[in-house]
C-alpha cells in the first residue's frame, strides 16, 4: 500500500518534472514537451490502475492551482480551455495504455508498450481532445480532427520512444515495470 | 513553489472556496448556452470589470494568464473570417475568453489550502468505498515536495551529460531520470513504512 502510494505520487511528480525541465530536442531539431511522454510511461510502467491514478493525481494538482503543466500553466481555466479535452483524456489514456501492456500479447516489450501508447495515448487521448475542441470552439468533430492532425506524427514518435524506454526500464529495474510483473522476471 | 494565486490579496480570498467553485460551474454552464454575440460581449465586459476592481496589478497578472489562449483565438478568427461567419466567430472567442477568465479568477483568489479542504470534503464519500482518509492529502503533499527534488535531479543529470558529450542530451536522458524516480519511490515507501505506514495515519485520524 505504501509502495503504491509512493509510486503514484512519484510518477505524478515525474510528469510535472518532465514539463518543467527545458524542452527536449529530438534528432530532427523538433522540440517536444516530454510531458505526454510521462503520461505514456505512467501507463506502460505502472499499469492501468496505478498509471491512471498517477495522472489523475497530477491533474488534481493542476486543477487546484499549481502551475505544473508545461509552459508553467495550471489552474481551473485550463479545464474550460480548448485543450481541456486532452487533459481530461489523459487519465483514460494512461489507463488504456497500461491495460494493453498488462493484457496484451507476450511480444517484446518495446513493441507492446509502443503500440499500447499509440492506442491509449494517441487514439483514446485524441478522441477526448477532439470532442473538447469541438465543444469549446463550436466546430464539428470532423473539422476539429483536421485541427489536430499536425500533432499526430510527433506523438507517434513519442510512443516509439515510450516503448523503447519501457523495455530499457524493464532491464534496469525489472521489478519496477509493474505492468509486466511476472513476465519480465522470465527474461 | 510558484503558485498561480493573485499577487494582491482580495476580498474574494475570504469567500468560501466551495461557493466560488459552485458558482463557477453555474456560470460556465450558462456561458455555453448563450448564443448571441452581443450578450457574450457584455458578459466579457463584466468579467473585465471584475478583473479591474482589485487594482492594476491584479488586472495585469490576470491578463497575462489569458495570453495562453491567443493561438486558439487566432485560429478561430481566421477560420470564421474565411467562412464569413463573423458573428459566430466572435461569440466563440468571447465565450472562450469569458469561461477561461472566470475559471482563472477562482484560481487566483483561492488559497491552495482552501482548495485542498474542498478536495477533502468532496472525497469524503469515497472513504466509505475504501479510500483511506488522509491518503489523498499525503499524496498531494508528496507530489508537491518531490517535484522540485526530481527537477533538481534532472538538471544534475543533464549537466553530467553535458560534461561528457558535445551533443545535447536528447530523449535518452529520460531513462536514467525515470530510474531515479523509481528508486526514489522505493525509498519513500520504505520511509513511510518505517514511520508506521498508513496504519498510524488511521489512528491519528481517529484520536
Amino acid at each position: 500500500m505504501e509502495k503504491n502510494v509512493a509510486l503514484i505520487a512519484l510518477f505524478a511528480a515525474l510528469i510535472a518534472a518532465l514539463g518543467l525541465i527545458p524542452k527536449i530536442t529530438l534528432g530532427f531539431g523538433v522540440p517536444i514537451t516530454a510531458q505526454s511522454l510521462g503520461v505514456m510511461l505512467c501507463g506502460t510502467v505502472l499499469g492501468s490502475k496505478r498509471g491512471g491514478l498517477a495522472v489523475l493525481l497530477f491533474l488534481l494538482l493542476v486543477a487546484i492551482g499549481l502551475p505544473l503543466l508545461s509552459g508553467v500553466r495550471g489552474g481551473l481555466g485550463l479545464f474550460v480551455s480548448p485543450s481541456a479535452g486532452f487533459l481530461i483524456g489523459w487519465p483514460f489514456a494512461a489507463f488504456v495504455t497500461g491495460w494493453i501492456v498488462e493484457n496484451g500479447p507476450r511480444a517484446p516489450l518495446t513493441i507492446v508498450a509502443g503500440l499500447a501508447s499509440v492506442i491509449g495515448c494517441i487514439a483514446v487521448m485524441y478522441a477526448f481532445g477532439i470532442v473538447g475542441l469541438s465543444v469549446t470552439l463550436d466546430k464539428t468533430l470532423i473539422d476539429s480532427t483536421w485541427l489536430v492532425t499536425a500533432f499526430i506524427p510527433g506523438d507517434i514518435l513519442k510512443a516509439a520512444i515510450a516503448g523503447m524506454l519501457t523495455a530499457a526500464l524493464a532491464k534496469a529495474r525489472p521489478a519496477s515495470v509493474l505492468s509486466r510483473n511476472g513476465q519480465t522476471k522470465v527474461v | 513553489m510558484i503558485s498561480l494565486t493573485s499577487p494582491v490579496k482580495t476580498k474574494a480570498h475570504d469567500w468560501p472556496a466551495g461557493l466560488k467553485l459552485a458558482s463557477l460551474c453555474a456560470a460556465t454552464m450558462v456561458l455555453f448556452f448563450v448564443e448571441q454575440a452581443t450578450i457574450l460581449a457584455a458578459i466579457f465586459a463584466v468579467v473585465l470589470i471584475i478583473y479591474a476592481l482589485p487594482g492594476r496589478r491584479f488586472f495585469k497578472s490576470g491578463m497575462k494568464q489569458l495570453k495562453l489562449l491567443w493561438p486558439f483565438i487566432l485560429m478561430v478568427a481566421i477560420w470564421h473570417i474565411w467562412t464569413k461567419e463573423i458573428e459566430l466567430g466572435a461569440s466563440v472567442i468571447l465565450r472562450l475568453l469569458s469561461a477561461v477568465a472566470l475559471a482563472n479568477l477562482v484560481t487566483m483568489t483561492t488559497r491552495l489550502s482552501d482548495m485542498i479542504d474542498v478536495v477533502r470534503s468532496l472525497t469524503r464519500p469515497l472513504v466509505r468505498l475504501g479510500l483511506k482518509p488522509n491518503i489523498l492529502e499525503l499524496a498531494i503533499a508528496l507530489v508537491i515536495r518531490l517535484t522540485p527534488v526530481l527537477v533538481q535531479k534532472g538538471t544534475l543529470l543533464s549537466e553530467a551529460w553535458r560534461a561528457r558529450s558535445q551533443r545535447k542530451a536528447g530523449w535518452r536522458i529520460i531513462l536514467p531520470f525515470t530510474v531515479l524516480a523509481l528508486d526514489d519511490a522505493d525509498q519513500v515507501a520504505e520511509a513511510l513504512r518505517a514511520r508506521g505506514g498508513f496504519d498510524t495515519i488511521d489512528t491519528l485520524e481517529n484520536t
